[in-house]
């Protein structure tokens, strides 16, 4: 379990990248977790190329989670909409470079974020 | 004396390591251990006298049924209830608050009555009472608590004016707090109302005598006064229990069924057990409770309180750490939930896990609490008979090394 909490990981959780709201966004969507009170929401802004310009989320909940989401807005960047519709969950837990086989709740921290996304691109705001 | 060394000899799975290390388990509030004088009354039960209850007439089923009644009477003398047929099995409290808020309930709660209840409470004690004032049009009140997490008479007596039924747990599974039930129900019934405790976190630690608070009813799960999963336990006054209709309908809650004509309910407390019970699980809340009494409730009562008391000077030491609920240690149970700064519960309990001490993380089943004391998770420590102080000591270092990893 401990080599879970890396230092890449704790400094993420302190200082999270692409942290921020933004305005107009092109999907948008909100999601917890009911049974830590862990939430996520999540801003992904499309160019006129088609293309990620800008990806942020706001949140809290623990350093997987977090630290998940500032890797996985990053991620985003730069993706056209076709391949946002092609990501997955193991896409988004290879950014954290740990093995959550044995942590299924854990998991679930780490895949908040994903699962926020999922919601922003099937329901355009 | 009380020896907790002797006491935890009889715990297996003190025999196991986590991760490599001494399982240090201070997750009771979840679920307790079980000693192994509940398991073997279990193994007893189903290879020697496995039968179904209250049914065959054969040689083996009269002893099941046999077995299986003398826990009602042990369950009765533990909660000092006047009659066994008060005694109702059910599979967990939860169960039994919702055969409550079904056949008492939805039976008598009107329109514009008032349901009371209150803010620290679990949510088996909260949800049933909220859907029933939702679905009957009732007024849903919740009584706040203080500062110091807990119920402020006061403030009680207030909220429960012209009330119609009112449910309060006898001890907060998150704050530790131990209310005194007997005056709270005194106020309840002082409006003529009906008063209904929940003691799934009380009845494992403190003396609980029915008569003497003088509820209505009271429900608790055996698992956590160490019984095995599955057996759960509604004690009802027989007037109240008399007029409520079956929660569940289909065999042994019946005396006649008829193709034409209604059907005749049983007497109690077979009314209430429709279906076969868990025969196994009741056994064993035989086999706990026997347990329980041979050590003695105050004893264990006191012990509790030796630990709370050390757990607290001992958590108060830590910097940023924030416990939950009453500062005075006899007036909680050995338990703390505390929140960290700059930590989320998630990682202290994942860091502590680690180090092979287990404890939860989340919102316990009482998100209105949480709300109330803004926090939105917090990190729970819960302690029992099998506890020792030096596991307060170890909680602590491994708190202090989960906080170093995150400066």
């Amino acid at each position: 379990m401990e080599e879970i909490y890396q230092q890449f990981i704790i400094d993420l959780y302190k200082n999270p990248l692409n942290f921020g709201k933004m305005e107009e966004p092109t999907y948008r969507a909100e999601l917890g977790n009911a049974t830590c009170g862990d939430s996520i929401e999540l801003f992904i802004k499309i160019d006129s190329n088609g293309k990620v310009s800008e990806s942020k989320f706001i949140g809290k909940g623990c350093a997987i989670s977090q630290a998940s989401a500032s890797l996985f807005t990053g991620y985003l960047k730069g993706k056209s909409v076709e391949q946002l519709n092609i990501i997955t969950k193991d896409d988004c837990l290879a950014l954290l470079k740990i093995n959550l086989d044995k942590n299924p709740s854990r998991m679930r921290c780490a895949l908040l974020v994903f699962d926020t996304f999922k919601k922003a691109v099937d329901q355009k705001s | 004396m009380f020896d907790v060394d002797k006491i935890r000899k009889d715990f297996p799975i003190f025999n196991n390591k986590v991760n490599g290390k001494d399982l240090i388990y201070l997750d009771s509030a979840a679920t307790a251990q079980r000693p192994i004088q509940v398991i073997d009354s279990v193994t007893g039960f189903y290879k020697n006298k496995n039968a179904n209850v209250a049914r065959g007439l054969h040689t083996l089923a009269e002893e099941a049924t046999i077995s299986y009644e003398a826990v009602r009477e042990k369950v009765q003398k533990f909660i000092a209830a006047p009659d066994q047929k008060e005694i109702i099995f059910t599979r967990n409290a939860t169960e039994a608050a919702n055969l409550v808020m079904r056949a008492w309930g939805e039976k008598f709660i009107k329109k514009g009555d008032k349901i009371v209840t209150t803010i620290m409470e679990h949510h088996s004690d909260f949800v049933p009472w909220q859907q029933l004032a939702y679905k009957k049009g009732a007024e849903f009140v919740v009584v706040d608590i203080t500062e110091d997490g807990q119920i402020s008479e006061n403030e009680f007596e207030k909220k429960v004016k012209g009330a119609k039924f009112v449910a309060f747990s006898a001890a907060s599974n998150v704050l530790g707090t131990i209310t005194d039930s007997k005056k709270l129900c005194q106020i309840a019934h002082d409006q003529g109302a009906v008063c209904f405790i929940d003691g799934a976190q009380s009845v494992p630690s403190v003396k609980t005598n029915v008569k003497e608070s003088n509820c209505d009813f009271l429900i608790f799960s055996g698992h956590k006064l160490m019984a095995p999963f599955g057996s759960g336990v509604l004690y009802g006054k027989t007037e109240f229990l008399e007029q409520m209709d079956p929660f569940l309908y289909g065999g042994d809650m019946i005396r006649e069924v008829h193709a034409e004509r209604n059907s005749v309910w049983n007497e109690l407390p077979n009314k209430f057990e429709s279906g076969t019970p868990d025969v196994g699980a009741v056994i064993g809340l035989g086999a706990a409770i026997d347990y329980l009494n041979k050590i003695g409730m105050d004893k264990i009562t006191s012990y509790e309180h030796e630990l709370s008391s050390y757990l607290l000077n001992a958590l108060s030491g830590i910097n940023g750490l924030r416990v939950l609920g009453p500062t005075e240690p006899k007036k909680r149970l050995s338990l703390a939930a505390f929140s960290m700064e700059k930590i989320h519960p998630h990682d202290v309990s994942a860091l502590l896990d680690a180090d092979g001490i287990a404890v939860r993380s989340g919102h316990h089943c009482t998100m209105p609490l949480h709300e109330r004391l803004k926090v939105d998770a917090s990190t729970r420590a819960s302690f029992y008979i099998y506890n020792k102080k030096e596991e307060v000591d170890l909680l602590v270092q491994s708190l202090e090394r989960a906080k170093k990893i995150f400066s």
